[in-house]
C-alpha cells in the first residue's frame, strides 16, 4: 500500500519532469548544428580562391554580415527598432583605424580595442532604448548616430573630418598574413572572424539568455511578470551587439586602411535594416543572406545606373512590404515547396 | 540679438507648417511616415519649375504646390499607405523610407542633383528695421510673409480640428475606427482627407521655404530628422505641442548655428535626447503614460 503511493508519487514528480526533458529537447533542436550550415562555411572559406578577382567584394559582403548579424540581435531577437546602428559600426572604424595610425599595427590588438569601444558606446546607449515608444527608440537611436557623425566631423584634428582618415597601415595578422592588394589576406581575414563572432552569437541564442530575449521581444510585460530582469538583459543584448557592430567597423577599418565619414551615415543604419529584412528578421542566417543578396544587387544595379541606385532598392523595399514580408518568405520555406510538389503530383496523379 | 530670435521664429514656423502633417499621421493615425519630407521636397519643385519655366508668381504657386502635393498624397494614401495602417511599425518605417529614397533618385533624375533657387518677388526682399542699437530688430519682408502664412495657417488648424464636425470625425476615427465607422463616419474618406492635407501642407512648406531650406534632391533625408524632432518632442496629442517645439527648435538651431557654428547640429541632437528620455511622450503632452 505505502509502496503504491509512493510509487504514484513518484509519477507524479516524473511526469512534468519528462514533459520537461521534451521541451529541452525541442528547445536544443535549433542548437544542433546543420550538415548545410557546415557546407556554407566551408564554401564561403573556399570562394577567396574560387573567385579570387572579387576578393574585396567577399571581405565587404563578410564585414556587412557581420554588421546585419548585430542588428539581427537587436531588431529581431529583441525587438528594438533601431535607425542608428551606424552609430557603432563608425565607432568601430574610426577606433580601428586610430589605434593602427598611432598606436599598434597589430589587427587582431586593434579588433580588441574596437569591439570595446564600440560596446562601452552600446553601454551607455542601451539606457536610452529602454523607456518609450517605438518612435522614441527610432528617433534616439537614429540621433546618437547623428551625433557621432556631427563629431566625427568636428575632430577634424584626430578625424581628418570631411577628408576621412587615410593612409592606415596594417601590420600582418597575427604576425604572419601580409595583406595583399588583392585582398586575398583581407578576405579571409573578415571571413574568419565572421565565422567565429557568428558561432558565438549561434551558442548565444540558443541558450537560456538568447530564449529570454525572444520573450521580451514578444511580450515584455509577461516577461516582467515571470520574473526576468528585462532591463538587465536588454543592456546586455544591446552592448553586446555593439561590440558586434564594432568589430564588423573595424575590420572594414583594417581591410580598406581608410576610414570617412559616411560610416555613421544614416543611408548605412536603413541600408542595413533592408538586408535584415530582405534575408529575414529574427533568423542568423538572415543577415548573412541578406547581406550577400544586397552587396550583389548594389554592385550589379550600380553598374547600370551609379546614381539611381537608391531608386531600385527604394523600390524593392515599397514591393517587400506591400507584398508582405512572410507572404515572400512563405514562398521560400519548405512547407511551401513541398505543398507545390504535392499539388503538382496530385494533379499529374489525377491525369493519369 | 531679436533679429535672430526672430529668424529662428520664422525658421520654426515653416518647420511646423512642414511637420504639421507628419503629426497628424504619426499622432492621429499612428503612422510612422519617413517619407514626408519627399512631399515638401514636391512642393518645392513644383514652385521651382512654375516660376522658372512659366514665370508663374510666387503668390499662385503656393496653391498650386499644395494642391500637387495634396493629390498626389490622396493617390498614395488610396494606393499604398492604406494597407499599412494596422501593420507592425518596422513595416511602415521599411516602407516609408523606401518612398523616400526612390524620391530622392527620381528627383536627382528629374532635377538633376543641383540646388534649385527661387527668384523671390520684389515685394519680399526688402527689410525692416525697429528698435535702437543693442535691441534692433531685423525683419527680413520674406520671413515676416513666412511667419504671418504659418500663423494663420495653425489657428485655422486648430479651429478645425478643436470646432468643427470634421475635426471632430477624425478624432473619432482615430479613436476607434470600427466604433466611428459604425456611427456612419466614413473613416477611409476621413483618413484620406487627413493625409491629403497633410500632405498638401507639406508641398506648402517646401514651397514657402524655397529660399530658407534649400531644394535639392537629398531634401526628403536631410529634413526628416528635424520634422520628426518637431513631433516627438512636441508630442502627438495636440496641435500645440508641435508648434511650440517647432519654434523652440527654430530658435535653437538658428541661435546655435550664429553663436557657436562648430557645435550646431550636436546641441540640436543631444538636446533632443535629453528630452525624449526625459520625457518619452513628447515635451508637451498631456499623459504621463
Amino acid at each position: 500500500m505505502m509502496g503504491e503511493q509512493k510509487n504514484s508519487q513518484l509519477n507524479k514528480i516524473q511526469a512534468p519532469q519528462a514533459q520537461l526533458e521534451l521541451m529541452r529537447i525541442s528547445l536544443q533542436r535549433g542548437s544542433k548544428i546543420k550538415a548545410q550550415e557546415i557546407i556554407f562555411w566551408v564554401l564561403a572559406l573556399t570562394t577567396p580562391l574560387l573567385l579570387p578577382s572579387h576578393a574585396m567584394m567577399i571581405s565587404e559582403i563578410a564585414i556587412t554580415a557581420l554588421f546585419a548579424l548585430s542588428l539581427d540581435l537587436v531588431l529581431g531577437y529583441s525587438g528594438i527598432v533601431s535607425l542608428g546602428h551606424a552609430a557603432f559600426f563608425g565607432s568601430g572604424v574610426y577606433s580601428a583605424a586610430l589605434f593602427a595610425k598611432y598606436f599598434l599595427i597589430d589587427p587582431t590588438l586593434g579588433l580588441l580595442v574596437c569591439a570595446t569601444v564600440a560596446g562601452l558606446l552600446g553601454f551607455i546607449c542601451s539606457f536610452t532604448v529602454l523607456r518609450g515608444s517605438d518612435l522614441t527608440r527610432l528617433m534616439v537611436t537614429l540621433g546618437v548616430a547623428l551625433i557621432m557623425l556631427e563629431l566625427a566631423n568636428q575632430m577634424d584634428w584626430l578625424t581628418g573630418g570631411s577628408d576621412g582618415l587615410q593612409g592606415v597601415l596594417m601590420g600582418p595578422v597575427l604576425g604572419q598574413f601580409n595583406f595583399d592588394l588583392q585582398g586575398r589576406t583581407a578576405a579571409w581575414y573578415s571571413l574568419v572572424v565572421a565565422l567565429v563572432v557568428f558561432c558565438f552569437v549561434r551558442m548565444l541564442v540558443n541558450s537560456s539568455w538568447g530564449y529570454t530575449l525572444r520573450v521580451i521581444r514578444d511580450n515584455r510585460l509577461r516577461a516582467m511578470a515571470i520574473g526576468v530582469p528585462v532591463s538587465k538583459i536588454l543592456i546586455s543584448v544591446y552592448t553586446f551587439a555593439a561590440c558586434v557592430a564594432g568589430l564588423a567597423g573595424g575590420l572594414l577599418a583594417q581591410t580598406t586602411g581608410f576610414a570617412s565619414l559616411d560610416v555613421f551615415g544614416f543611408d548605412r543604419s536603413a541600408d542595413l535594416m533592408l538586408m535584415l529584412v530582405i534575408g529575414g528578421v529574427g533568423w542568423l542566417y538572415g543577415g548573412i543572406a541578406g547581406a550577400i543578396i544586397f552587396k550583389i544587387l548594389q554592385s550589379e544595379l550600380s553598374a547600370v545606373t551609379p546614381q539611381y541606385w537608391m531608386f531600385w532598392i527604394g523600390l524593392l523595399l515599397i514591393v517587400l512590404v506591400s507584398v508582405g514580408r512572410e507572404k515572400i518568405k512563405g514562398w521560400f520555406t519548405r512547407e511551401y515547396l513541398v505543398s507545390l510538389l504535392t499539388a503538382s503530383t496530385n494533379k499529374s496523379g489525377g491525369a493519369r | 540679438m531679436l533679429t535672430i530670435l526672430f529668424d529662428g521664429l520664422a525658421y520654426g514656423m515653416l518647420l511646423f507648417v512642414l511637420a504639421v502633417g507628419l503629426a497628424v499621421t504619426l499622432g492621429l493615425m499612428n503612422f510612422i511616415n519617413l517619407a514626408h519630407g519627399a512631399f515638401a521636397m514636391l512642393g518645392g519643385y513644383t514652385t521651382v519649375l512654375l516660376m522658372q519655366r512659366l514665370g508663374a508668381p510666387f503668390l499662385i504657386c503656393l496653391p498650386c504646390a499644395f494642391l500637387v502635393c495634396a493629390v498626389l498624397g490622396a493617390v498614395l494614401e488610396r494606393t499604398l499607405y492604406r494597407p499599412l495602417y494596422s501593420r507592425p511599425h518596422l513595416d511602415q518605417v521599411l516602407f516609408s523610407i523606401g518612398l523616400a529614397f526612390m524620391s530622392v533618385a527620381s528627383a536627382d533624375y528629374l532635377m538633376g542633383s543641383g540646388q534649385q533657387n527661387i527668384q523671390l518677388p520684389q515685394w519680399l526682399k526688402g527689410r525692416t528695421e525697429l528698435g535702437e542699437d543693442p535691441w534692433t530688430l531685423g525683419m527680413g519682408h520674406y520671413r515676416l510673409f513666412i511667419v504671418l502664412i504659418c500663423a494663420v495657417l495653425t489657428v485655422i488648424l486648430q479651429l478645425t480640428l478643436s470646432k468643427t464636425r470634421f475635426g471632430s470625425q477624425l478624432r473619432a476615427s482615430v479613436d476607434d475606427p470600427v466604433v466611428a465607422s459604425g456611427l456612419g463616419i466614413n473613416v477611409n474618406k476621413v483618413f484620406l482627407l487627413t493625409f491629403a492635407v497633410g500632405s498638401g501642407l507639406a508641398g506648402l512648406g517646401g514651397a514657402l521655404g524655397a529660399e530658407v531650406l534649400p531644394i535639392d534632391p537629398n531634401f526628403p533625408l536631410k529634413y526628416m530628422i528635424y520634422f520628426l524632432i518637431v513631433v516627438s518632442v512636441g508630442g502627438t496629442s495636440s496641435i500645440t505641442g508641435p508648434l511650440l517645439a517647432a519654434l523652440l527648435l527654430g530658435v535653437a538651431d538658428v541661435a546655435g548655428k550664429y553663436y557657436v557654428p562648430k557645435l550646431g547640429g550636436f546641441i540640436v541632437y543631444s538636446l533632443m535626447i535629453v528630452i525624449l528620455l526625459w520625457r518619452p511622450q513628447g515635451l508637451f503632452s498631456r499623459s504621463t503614460k
